[in-house]
């Protein structure tokens, strides 16, 4: 191989407490396709951003083709040739794709020569086979011709290194295997591309070299032809195989209280989301839901909420049908939900305490008389809740958006497992806390399931999966890969159905019989 | 490098800085106002004298209140609004419907006993605002149509309403004045003792009370903050956001509505054409002035009110009415500008390099 384009020597970026990258060393050659691997919050998107000239690092050193380079900023970047496409796209959805292309070519022509611009684009396309009709606007485009659109952004303001964040998140399978191909030809032509991305196969099959990063650190570098599932998920997970038992002399109930059966939904995008999902869970169990993110972890848990509507199939409670009912009914039934993004759908930042803990009960006769609050009795919970799992704030009538995350999460328990619930969906529960909050957090859910609540545990963790859940289901592009019993599995088994393989172990029965009439 | 100064919001504004920020900027839209008025050859002393001489006599203080309750009423019916993020633009037609509703019911409706007539009117008045801001809620609640569009649009329609019948079958005859007559007295609601004030203002002031009460205490207050912060976490919460928009545009509207009952009941005791006189466009920025709050709406539209006053009186000095208009526009849009610093503070950004500049 020749030498490396652009050489990340030791790059380290804190953020306050927390060490988003430590000592990073990355080195990227012209026409390779070098895949970042790594689960949320690994680091990932942080170095590409140092890379970009988003943010500057604390530490570390930048090399374009051998030379020192110091970008501070996303023009320094983009003078260099390193261009991004971003989760999110940046397009002005009331131009056209070649208003939107010139946009951002940093011409300082007066006059627009559309007629010029456009059979550049054209033929930019043509030359990486990127099917892109220079005159549609981009609000008439689908989220693949759209991505399509921001790597054409790029080529045109010439770019030689091109760094895509999680392109195939936002992508049908074929749609993503025509970009590869698209993202193969540039690499042909020479030029770098860099793919952040948390989907195993996808990266086997379609990069050069992969780069594991695991805690703000590479975890392992390797060639894309020596990967395996086993490695791979080594590194990402961090822990080599060994199977870990949930360590409780405690066997759950046999009550079925909750089963789904071929239940399908969609995402927002219309796009099948959820298919078929079937099982059940029984008192006392902490089902845990494995796999990684974006894979209908979200739709699952807001189809059981009664957030999002099925297209097919049917839920239960307590053998009870209640497919169709609101998500009101479905709280009154004993339904909780810690949903993923807490800060904007668990609770109201801009509101205190004691407003956030009446969110789901305010119309009840504990909080309120004809339409009246009662104050007090929400001072007092709220001081109860703060003494019952120490919660640190500056008062119960400061925003909540001031707490730290730890606090947060502890708040939104408590008023979720308040009343004991009969099934408590949590997604990602410990996602972003500290060790000490985290351990709080799971101590509540076993307290509930000691206490008979049904638990849906939804992580990308799968130490912490082992150590928590009873059984857990593998979920991959919407479909549930195969459910487990914690003691007849261990976690290089579930890595490999997270990558869609479906091993040749055993499946658990079916649960419908069971579950259905009961 | 350079620091370089940017906008930042402030946190935690003192109670000082919020009552001196407004008096500045007044004072900075006289400074401002008066090079204008000595070009044009006034003495700016002469007129700010004169104007501060109204505002403080009895009788222009009566008159300050009464040109002030129709903008607390919108400015009151628009901060509803805004409580739960609904730009209620339509407070204009909603005021000329709610007075076309009450004078109709004044003046052609069953006679009654004068309390029952009056509770009539009010309910007249609240209901024709109500119906107005409807036919906005509806398509925005069902269909997530555009509130702000619709209801400023509507407010043509109901102003050409109201204009239609001032000019046509409720004028007043043998009259150049495009009027309708005046409503019988018995129902004209009474002055407080000897003020000369009109008790209406009373009722604006309760009105304004149980807003807040509303806002601060309720359940139904308590989902509209909720939706405003977050309707994701209300969906979560299983409230319904469609009802909630119907609920607040609807009593938002009724509000408006009441700046005719005012009119009717308590000021005028009749209807005019072009009453509403752009109240529903002031009442968006009393609304905004009072920081959404009930009871500061009440004391910027008292405010706005001795504006008006203030500009009309000038002209006795002389000065066109145009300048007049001139000087209440520019502290207008002072106070406004003001607002600005009340929110944020310019700042220094500091260099990373350790820099220069401290």
């Amino acid at each position: 191989m020749s030498s490396p384009i652009i050489e990340m020597r030791q790059i380290t970026k804190t953020f306050g407490p927390v060490t988003a990258n430590s000592g990073v060393n990355l080195e990227i050659y012209p026409g390779e396709i070098h895949a970042l691997l790594g689960e949320n919050g690994a680091g990932k998107s942080t170095l590409m951003n140092v890379l970009t000239g988003t943010y500057a690092p604390d530490g570390g050193e930048i090399y374009y083709k051998g030379k020192r380079a110091d970008i501070r900023t996303p023009k320094d970047a983009v003078a260099l040739g390193i261009g991004m496409v971003h989760q999110h796209f940046r397009l002005i959805p009331t131009l056209t794709v070649a208003e939107n292309v010139f946009l951002n070519s940093g011409s300082k022509r007066f006059f627009l020569k559309k007629d010029k611009i456009e059979r550049e684009i054209n033929e930019c396309a043509k030359k990486f086979n990127l099917a892109v009709d220079a005159s549609a606007y981009v609000w008439q485009l689908s989220v693949g011709e759209q991505q399509r659109v921001e790597i054409v952004k790029l080529l045109y303001q010439g770019a030689e290194i091109l760094i895509l964040d999680e392109p195939s998140a936002v992508l049908t399978p074929q749609e993503a295997q025509h970009m590869f191909d698209t993202l193969r030809k540039m690499a042909d032509d020479g030029k770098a591309v860099i793919v952040i991305s948390h989907k195993m196969n996808e990266v086997m099959n379609n990069a050069d070299r992969i780069t594991v990063m695991k805690n703000g650190m590479v975890g392992d570098t390797m060639l894309a032809k020596d990967a395996t599932v086993n490695r791979l998920t080594e590194a990402v997970v961090g822990v080599t195989a060994g199977t870990q038992k949930r360590s409780l002399d405690r066997a759950p109930g046999k009550d079925i209280i909750f089963a789904m059966e071929a239940v399908s939904a969609q995402n927002d995008r219309n796009l099948p989301a959820l298919r078929g999902i079937s099982f059940y869970i029984r008192k006392g169990e902490i089902f845990g839901i494995a796999g990684v993110a974006g894979n209908g972890q979200r739709e699952l848990a807001e189809v059981i909420a009664g957030l999002r509507p099925v297209s097919g199939g049917q839920i239960r409670m307590h053998g009870k049908d209640i497919t169709k009912t609101s998500v009101k009914e479905r709280i009154n039934a004993g339904i909780s939900f810690i949903p993923e993004d807490r800060m904007t759908t668990g609770l109201i930042p801009e509101l205190d305490m004691k407003q956030n803990l009446i969110l789901k009960h305010f119309n009840t006769e504990k909080y309120s008389r004809r339409g009246v609050l009662l104050q007090e009795q929400m001072q007092k919970d709220a001081e109860a809740y703060t003494e019952a799992y120490e919660i640190k704030h500056a008062g119960v009538s400061y925003p909540v958006g001031l707490m730290s995350g730890g606090n947060q999460q502890k708040l939104l328990f408590a008023r979720e497992v308040a009343g004991d619930p009969e099934l408590i969906v949590a997604a990602y529960p410990v996602r972003g806390l500290d060790i000490g909050a985290a351990e709080a957090i799971r101590s509540i859910l076993m307290e509930q399931s000691w206490k008979g609540a049904a638990v849906v545990f939804i992580s990308e963790e799968l130490e912490e999966i082992f150590t928590l859940c009873d059984r857990v289901g593998v979920l991959c592009d919407g479909e549930l890969m195969g459910i487990r019993e914690i003691g007849q599995t261990d976690i290089m088994e579930i890595g490999r159905l997270m990558t869609g393989e479906t091993g040749t172990g055993s499946s658990e029965p079916a649960a419908d019989g069971k579950g259905g009439d009961s | 490098m350079r620091g370089r100064v940017y906008i930042k919001k402030r946190t935690g504004v003192p109670t000082w800085y919020r009552i001196l920020n407004p008096v500045l900027f007044v004072m900075l839209a006289l400074v401002f106002s008066g090079i204008f008025l000595t070009a044009v050859g006034f003495n700016p002393l002469t007129v700010y004298a004169k104007m501060l001489k109204t505002i403080c006599s009895p009788s222009g203080l009566v008159r300050s209140i009464e040109a002030g309750m129709p903008l607390m009423l919108t400015g009151l019916a628009v901060a509803f609004g805004y409580r739960m993020n609904l730009n209620n633009i339509g407070a204009e037609g909603q005021y000329a419907l709610g007075a076309v509703f009450c004078v109709g019911f004044a003046l052609y409706g069953p006679v009654m006993p004068p309390l029952l007539k009056i509770i009539g009117m009010f309910i007249a008045a609240a209901l024709g605002g109500a119906a107005a801001s409807l036919i906005a809620a509806i398509p925005k609640a069902f269909w997530g149509v555009n509130e702000t569009i619709l209801t400023m649009m509507l407010n043509y329609i109901f102003l050409y309403v109201l204009n239609f019948l001032m000019y046509g079958p409720w004028k007043m005859l043998n009259q150049m004045v495009a009027q309708t007559r005046i409503i019988d007295e018995r129902y004209w609601l009474p002055e407080i003792g000897h003020t000369g004030i009109n008790s209406v203002l009373i009722i604006i002031i309760l009105l304004a009370a149980a807003l807040q009460f509303f806002h601060t205490k309720t359940t139904r207050g308590y989902q509209m903050e909720v939706i405003r912060r977050s309707p994701r976490a209300a969906q979560y919460a299983g409230m319904s956001v469609a009802r909630n928009i119907l609920m607040v545009l609807g009593v938002s509207g009724a509000i408006a509505g009441l700046a005719g009952f005012a009119q009717v009941a308590g000021i005028i005791h009749r209807v005019q054409a072009d009453l509403p006189n752009n109240a529903g466009y002031t009442g968006i920025v009393v609304a905004f002035l009072a920081g959404l709050n009930p009871l500061v709406c009440l004391l910027v539209g008292f405010f706005f009110g001795a504006l008006q006053i203030s500009a009309v009186a000038v002209q006795i000095t002389g000065v066109p009415s145009q300048v007049a208009m001139m000087i209440q526009g520019s502290i207008m849009l002072f106070v406004i500008a003001g607002e600005f610093f009340i929110r944020n503070q310019f700042v220094r950004r500091k260099t990373t390099e350790g820099g220069a500049d401290a």
